[in-house]
C-alpha cells in the first residue's frame, strides 16, 4: 500500500486543523462544496472515457450504417451521398451472392461452433482432474489462441493442401485420395471451421473449467448417494452447473461465427480470397461487406450488407432464447 | 501450482466434512466407496487415458505450431514433398530474414507494437477506472450503466466498418495507426473484469477510510485502488495486448501494405503469385513470436485470468 490509511497523505484536503477564522470557515465550505462535488461527479467522469469511447467508434457508426444503406455512395467519393431508399435492400435480396453467402455463414457457423462447444467440454472435464503438469495442460490448450487469424490462416492452407498437404497425406495413409480443400465447397467450409476450432476450443475449455471448480462438491457427493454413474452426474450436474457459463460461450461464439472473415479470406489466398472462393463456395457475409465496398467501390451495399448482419444476429439470439426457455420448460 | 492452490484448498477443506458424514452414515460399506469416489469432482486422480486424451488434445493444439517452425526451416521443395517432413531444416534464419524483408515485417512489428502497446495500457487504465467507480463508488443510473456496457459486448463493432472508414477518411486518418487506435481505446470486457475483481477485493472501508481522511476520489483511486489492482492489472493487458495484436478485420480495412500491422502484412506473404511456402510459413512464426513469448512467459498468469474473468462473468 503506498499510503497507511490511518494517517492522511500529505496535503489532504480537510485535514488540516482549522484555527476558527473567517477565512477558515469560507475555506471549509468551499472544500465541502468541492467534497460533494468530488463524490457525485468523479463516478461519471470515471466511466465516461468508456461511454465516450463507445459512442463515437460503435454506437455512431452502427447507427449511422443504416443511414449510408439508403444511399449510393462510392468509395473514391465518400462525401457523395445520392438517395436510393430502399433499392440497396431489394437489390440485395436479389441477390444470389447474398443468399449464398448467408447460407454459407451459417454452415460454417454451426460447422465451427457445434464441435468446438462440446470438444471444449470435454476438454474442461479432463483438466478439471486432479492433474501432474495441469499448467502444461492448460498453456498448451490456449496456445492456439495467441496465433493470429493470419499466421493460423496460413498454416492450416498448407496443412489443407491438395498436393503436398500433410493433412491428405495422411489421409492417404488410410486409403483416401486427395480431397480437393479449396474447390469443393463442404471441404472448404471443414476446412474453414478446423481453423476457427483450432483457435478458440482451448480458450473456451478454460471458461468451463472455471465454471466447473466452482460447482460445490457436495451436489456430487449427493448424486453418488443417489446412486449415479459418473455419465449421469456429468450430464446431471456439471453441464447444469455451468450452464450461465455455457449460454456465454454459445453468445459469444456465434457473434464471431456472423462475423467470420479472416479465415476464409486467408484461406482463399489473394483474390479468390475476396470471393471466397472460385463460386463463392465459403464467402461469408463479411466477406461479402468487404468485397461489395472495397472491392466493387459501393459503400452504400456494403453498409447494407452490415446492417443484413446485424439484422441476421438480432434473429440469431431471438432463436436462442426462444430455444433456451423451451428447453428449460421441459427440465 | 499456485494457480491451482486457492480453489484446491478450499475443496481440500470440504473432503473433512464429507469424513465426517462418512462416519455418521447409516448406509454402510457402498456409500463409503461412494464417497470415496465422489464423482467428477477436482479430488479424482486422473487416470491413464485422461492422460491419454489430454495428450492428444495438447498435440492437436501445438502441431500446427510446431509445423510452421519445420517449415520456415525448410525450403521450398523439402516442404512441398510428400510425405511432408517432421523435421527442422537447416534454413531457418534465412527463410526469416527473407520473409522478414519481403514482407516488410520490420515496419508491421514496430507498428503492432504501438498499436497493441498503446490499446493495453488505454485499456488497462480506463477500465481500472471505471471498474472502480461500478464497484465501490455510489451514483444515480449506477446499475442502468453497467448494463449497459455489458449490452455493448453483444454489439460487434465489425458492423459499423462502413461509416467508420469514413469517419477516419475525414479525420485523415485512412492509412495510419490512430484510426486503429482509437475504437479500441477500452473494452465492455475490460471495464467488467476490473469491476468483478474490485468488487470482492477491494474492501469498503478502505474507501471510506480515505474519504474520512479527506482524500479526493482520483487520490483513492491512485494510492488505494492502483496497488490492490495491480495482478489483474497486469492480466488485463496481457489479454488485450494479444487481443490488439491479433486484431484483423478492422486494421486489414483501413491499413494499406505502406503501413501495416502484422496479421496484415501477413495476407502479402500468401497474395503473391510465386509461393513459396516455406517463406510464409517463416513469416507466420515471425508474426507469432512475440505473442508465443509472451505465453512461454506468463502463460500461467494469463490462464489465470481468463478463468478468473469467467468464473464470475
Amino acid at each position: 500500500m503506498a499510503i497507511s490509511t490511518s494517517t492522511p497523505p500529505d496535503g489532504a484536503p480537510g485535514t488540516a486543523p482549522s484555527d476558527g477564522s473567517g477565512t477558515g470557515t469560507e475555506r471549509q465550505r468551499r472544500r465541502t462544496l468541492l467534497h460533494r462535488l468530488d463524490v457525485r461527479g468523479a463516478p461519471y467522469a470515471f466511466v465516461a472515457p468508456f461511454f465516450v469511447v463507445f459512442a463515437a467508434f460503435s454506437f455512431y457508426p452502427l447507427i449511422y450504417t443504416s443511414w449510408i444503406s439508403l444511399h449510393r455512395v462510392e468509395l473514391s467519393t465518400l462525401d457523395v451521398m445520392e438517395w436510393v431508399g430502399f433499392d440497396n435492400y431489394t437489390a440485395l435480396w436479389e441477390d444470389d451472392r447474398f443468399w449464398n453467402a448467408l447460407f454459407n455463414t451459417f454452415t460454417i457457423g454451426v460447422l465451427s461452433t457445434v464441435p468446438q462447444l462440446l470438444m471444449a467440454l470435454g476438454l474442461a472435464h479432463l483438466l478439471n482432474y486432479q492433474l501432474r503438469g495441469s499448467t502444461f495442460f492448460r498453456v498448451a490448450a490456449l496456445t492456439p489462441y495467441a496465433t493470429s487469424v493470419g499466421a493460423a490462416a496460413l498454416v492450416f492452407t498448407m496443412l489443407f493442401e491438395r498436393d503436398f498437404g500433410m493433412i491428405n497425406w495422411m489421409l492417404s495413409l488410410f486409403g483416401v485420395d486427395n480431397v480437393d480443400w479449396e474447390n469443393n465447397k463442404w471441404a472448404a467450409q471443414t476446412a474453414i471451421s478446423t481453423i476457427v476450432i483450432w483457435r478458440w476450443t482451448g480458450y473456451n475449455a478454460l471458461l468451463y473449467l472455471a465454471a466447473m471448480q466452482a460447482i460445490p462438491r457436495d451436489r456430487y457427493e449427493a448424486a453418488a448417494i443417489d446412486g449415479a454413474s459418473r455419465w449421469q452426474q456429468f450430464l446431471k450436474v456439471t453441464v447444469p452447473g455451468i450452464r450461465s457459463t455455457i449460454v456465454f460461450t454459445i453468445v459469444l461464439s456465434t457473434i464471431g461465427a456472423t462475423q467470420l472473415f479472416g479465415e476464409p479470406l486467408i484461406f482463399g489466398q489473394g483474390p479468390n480470397g475476396i470471393t471466397g472462393g472460385a463460386d463463392n463456395q465459403y464467402q461469408t457475409l463479411g466477406l461479402l461487406l468487404y468485397e461489395e465496398g472495397w472491392k466493387n467501390y459501393q459503400m452504400g451495399r456494403a453498409a447494407t450488407v452490415a446492417w443484413a448482419m446485424f439484422l441476421l444476429l438480432i434473429v440469431v439470439f431471438i432463436v436462442q432464447r426462444l430455444v433456451a426457455r423451451v428447453l428449460a420448460r421441459r427440465a | 501450482m499456485t494457480t491451482d492452490s486457492i480453489p484446491v484448498e478450499t475443496a481440500d477443506a470440504r473432503p473433512g466434512t464429507a469424513q465426517k458424514e462418512r462416519k455418521d452414515s447409516p448406509r454402510g460399506k457402498r456409500s463409503r466407496q461412494l464417497f470415496r469416489h465422489p464423482g467428477a469432482g477436482r479430488q479424482h486422480h486422473a487416470g491413464p487415458v485422461a492422460y491419454i486424451l489430454l495428450g492428444i488434445a495438447s498435440l492437436f493444439s501445438l502441431f500446427p505450431l510446431y509445423w510452421t517452425m519445420v517449415a520456415a526451416s525448410s525450403d521450398n521443395t523439402r516442404v512441398t514433398q510428400s510425405p511432408p517432413p517432421f523435421l527442422p531444416g537447416p534454413h531457418l534464419l534465412e527463410n526469416l530474414g527473407k520473409a522478414w524483408q519481403d514482407a516488410a515485417l520490420g515496419k508491421a512489428m514496430l507498428n503492432s507494437m504501438i498499436v497493441a502497446g498503446v490499446i493495453a495500457l488505454s485499456t488497462v487504465l480506463f477500465a481500472t477506472l471505471a471498474g472502480f467507480a461500478f464497484a465501490k463508488l455510489r451514483f444515480k443510473g449506477r446499475n442502468v450503466l453497467l448494463m449497459l456496457v455489458i449490452g455493448t459486448m453483444l454489439v460487434p463493432p465489425q458492423l459499423g466498418v462502413v461509416p467508420l472508414f469514413m469517419l477516419m477518411t475525414e479525420l485523415g486518418w485512412g492509412q495510419r495507426l490512430p484510426a486503429v487506435i482509437f475504437p479500441t481505446l477500452v473494452s465492455a470486457v475490460g471495464v467488467f473484469f476490473m469491476r468483478q475483481y474490485l468488487t470482492e477485493a477491494l474492501p469498503d472501508e478502505l474507501v471510506e477510510a480515505g474519504r474520512v481522511d479527506g482524500a479526493h476520489s482520483l487520490r483513492i483511486f491512485w494510492s488505494i485502488v492502483l496497488p490492490i489492482a495491480r495482478p489483474p492489472m497486469a492480466v488485463l493487458f496481457m489479454i488485450t495486448f494479444v487481443h490488439a495484436w491479433n486484431d484483423f478485420f478492422w486494421p486489414f480495412i483501413v491499413l494499406d501494405m505502406t503501413n501495416p500491422t502484422v496479421p496484415v502484412a501477413l495476407t502479402q506473404l500468401s497474395a503473391g503469385y510465386v509461393r513459396d511456402q516455406s517463406l510464409i510459413m517463416a513469416g507466420a512464426l515471425l508474426g507469432t513470436l512475440p505473442l508465443l513469448a509472451m505465453f512461454i512467459i506468463f502463460g500461467r498468469q494469463i490462464v489465470g485470468g481468463i478463468m478468473q474473468g469467467a468464473v464470475k462473468g
